[in-house]
């Protein structure tokens, strides 16, 4: 198997649904055969660092901002007009900008006709790189308080893991940007999901992206309590359904910042199933 | 209007039931808005009566006429979003990676323009305890900031007589909560005992304090690991944060939501009880707020 590549990763429309818990116990259970690089793209929140503690080297990551030079700067306003997000604000003697709108498009240095502006890097999150244990690779991305685009941070994690065999890719809720990055170029994904109205309606919504994405998707029951019925009626067009039951003491394992398969060792059996499901999907042998 | 919204960090931790249970139990006139606008739940717990819907326009997106274009690749070399894409001799930008900056039309006058594109919908409908403003973005759509913000100005303009304005918020610190919790009161943050709550509920805080809104917080299945329950409040204590609520676990709010209806319809279950006794200290807070102005 090695010298192939896999990228798998673990979505679910609805938050808290156990996401972080699949993605964790797979790498874990995975990483015990093979190398395996476990991102955290989920950058508002991430929360698997908390649950493989270890030294990490971390990185900035930034973004291009506009800077303007004041000297050569006319004020004809040119940029300002130009940029779609409102982030610069021409005055008739000085421009006001406002990093926190701008999406780094490079349009005003583009549009300016004196050379008035050129770009410097700001800060927008960082990346923490560490090997919690020998074949488990954990790239964290982490978007800084107050900052608002997630998807360049993303984007980076993703990109440390670009050359790296299995990776297994843990995402933010929701089934917007942050969400279609994460997804984008995976082999196929896991959506995490609980059997209640909640979850079957963002079951669905997370169902359409990944179809829209054109990526194989299968389903996890997590915390199932015997009445999933309407969750698997939904199931029955995907063919690969695996329940988790409900149980205190799985949430009581997780919630202490421990790991199912290292605590319950019995139940890596079930995410070495799971991961050979995901692995069908994707069309047999990686 | 005084304007609460009810926010989590950590997705899952029980927002949009306790704000439903809020919905019945907060006197006065109300209306709400749920700003999670990629995952919308209110509206299962609060069984709306649709009264319209808009349509929402996000940002204008690029498209390229391909008759008109000469394939000269400048549009590709100056998008930073990857959003211009190739199939033989055909361009076509992605709309789900477009992000509207204009570049390849400044670079390309002849075949790209902008054009507007529906991303989503917003809908106003009638509860029982008030108007809700809800809204459905196209999966996989972006600009969902710009639509929680709508979703806020229409509620706040078409109800602005009401007294207060209770917000469903969207998880995680990023562009949608900051769009939720810019211009709120009172942000109440629902976090649950465990090491990812509570790592989660430290980074929500940051962000809030960059808005000045009271900030309070709610635990919640706060009985399933107490020591993480008593970190959780010792750590709020020395951010002097008042935590104003401790709802147990209680399989009666799966039961409620699989029913559809607030956790508070039934009356005497102990997450029901719990949550009473939140609204009538959210009751005294929002009093007092009222006060001061």
């Amino acid at each position: 198997m090695p010298g192939q590549i896999m990228k798998l990763a673990v979505a679910s429309g609805k938050g808290g649904t156990g996401k972080s818990m699949v993605a964790e116990n797979l790498a874990f259970t995975l990483s015990r055969t093979e190398p395996v690089t476990l991102v955290d793209c989920d950058v508002e929140e991430p929360n698997l660092h908390l649950f493989f503690p270890a030294p990490a080297t971390t990185t900035d990551v930034t973004v291009p901002v506009p800077v303007i030079d004041e000297t050569a700067c006319q004020h004809c306003g040119l940029c300002g007009e130009f940029c779609q997000y409102g982030a610069l604000t021409v005055l008739s003697n000085r421009i006001l900008f406002f990093p926190e709108l701008c999406h780094s498009c490079g349009g005003c240095i583009l549009v300016c006709p004196n050379d008035a502006i050129h770009e410097e890097p700001k800060r927008i999150g960082t990346l923490s790189t560490s090997a919690p244990q020998p074949d488990l690779k954990l790239i964290s991305g982490t978007l800084d308080t107050g900052s608002p685009h997630a998807v360049p941070v993303i984007r980076a994690a993703k990109k440390q893991a670009a050359n790296d065999q299995l990776v297994i890719i843990d995402t933010a809720p929701g089934t917007s940007c942050p969400v279609v990055e994460a997804l984008d170029g995976c082999d196929a994904c896991i959506l995490v999901t609980e059997s209640t109205p909640f979850g079957l309606h963002d079951l669905q919504l997370a169902v359409d992206v990944a179809a829209r994405l054109g990526i194989p998707a299968g389903i996890v029951i997590n915390r199932s309590d015997g009445k999933d019925e309407e969750t698997l009626r939904f199931c029955i067009d995907h063919d690969i359904e695996v329940m988790i039951p409900f149980s205190r003491e799985i949430a009581a394992i997780q919630n202490r910042g421990d790991l199912l398969c290292r605590a319950r060792p019995e139940w890596q059996k079930d995410f070495c199933a799971l991961f050979l499901k995901c692995r069908a999907l994707t069309g047999g042998e990686r | 209007m005084i304007r609460l919204a009810v926010i989590s960090g950590k997705g899952g931790t029980g927002k949009t039931m306790i704000t439903a249970a809020l919905a019945h139990l907060l006197p006065g006139s109300l209306v709400f808005a749920d700003c999670d606008v990629d995952a919308a739940n209110l509206e299962l717990l609060l069984n709306p009566q649709l009264i319209r819907t808009e349509p929402f326009m996000g940002m204008k997106t690029a498209v390229i006429d391909t008759a008109l274009c000469t394939q000269c690749d400048k549009c590709m070399d100056h998008c930073r979003f990857g959003a211009i894409e190739r199939d033989g001799e055909i361009y076509h930008v992605n709309p789900l990676r477009c992000e509207g900056c204009a570049v390849c039309v400044h670079v390309c006058p002849v075949a790209i323009t902008m054009q507007p594109r529906q991303t989503g919908e917003i809908k106003y409908s009638e509860t029982s305890r008030g108007h809700l403003v809800h809204a459905r973005l196209v999966p996989g759509a972006g600009n969902s900031g710009l639509l929680v913000h709508a979703v806020k100005k229409m509620a706040m303009e078409l109800d602005k007589g009401c007294n207060l304005f209770l917000i469903d918020g969207p998880p995680g610190t990023g562009c949608p909560l900051i769009s939720t919790i810019s211009g709120t009161d009172i942000v109440l943050i629902v976090t649950e005992p465990s090491v990812s709550g509570l790592h989660d509920l430290k980074r929500v805080v940051a962000v809030c304090r960059q808005f000045r809104p009271r900030i309070l917080v709610t635990i919640n299945r706060f009985d399933l690991e107490q020591s993480l329950t008593d970190t959780i409040q010792t750590w709020c204590c020395a951010e002097n944060i008042p935590v104003i609520g401790m709802i147990p676990f209680d399989p009666a709010v799966i039961e409620s939501v699989r029913r559809g209806v607030p956790i508070t319809d039934s009356g005497t279950t102990p997450a029901a009880q719990a949550i009473q006794i939140l609204a009538a200290k959210l009751e005294l807070e929002l009093r007092d707020l009222g006060k001061k102005r």
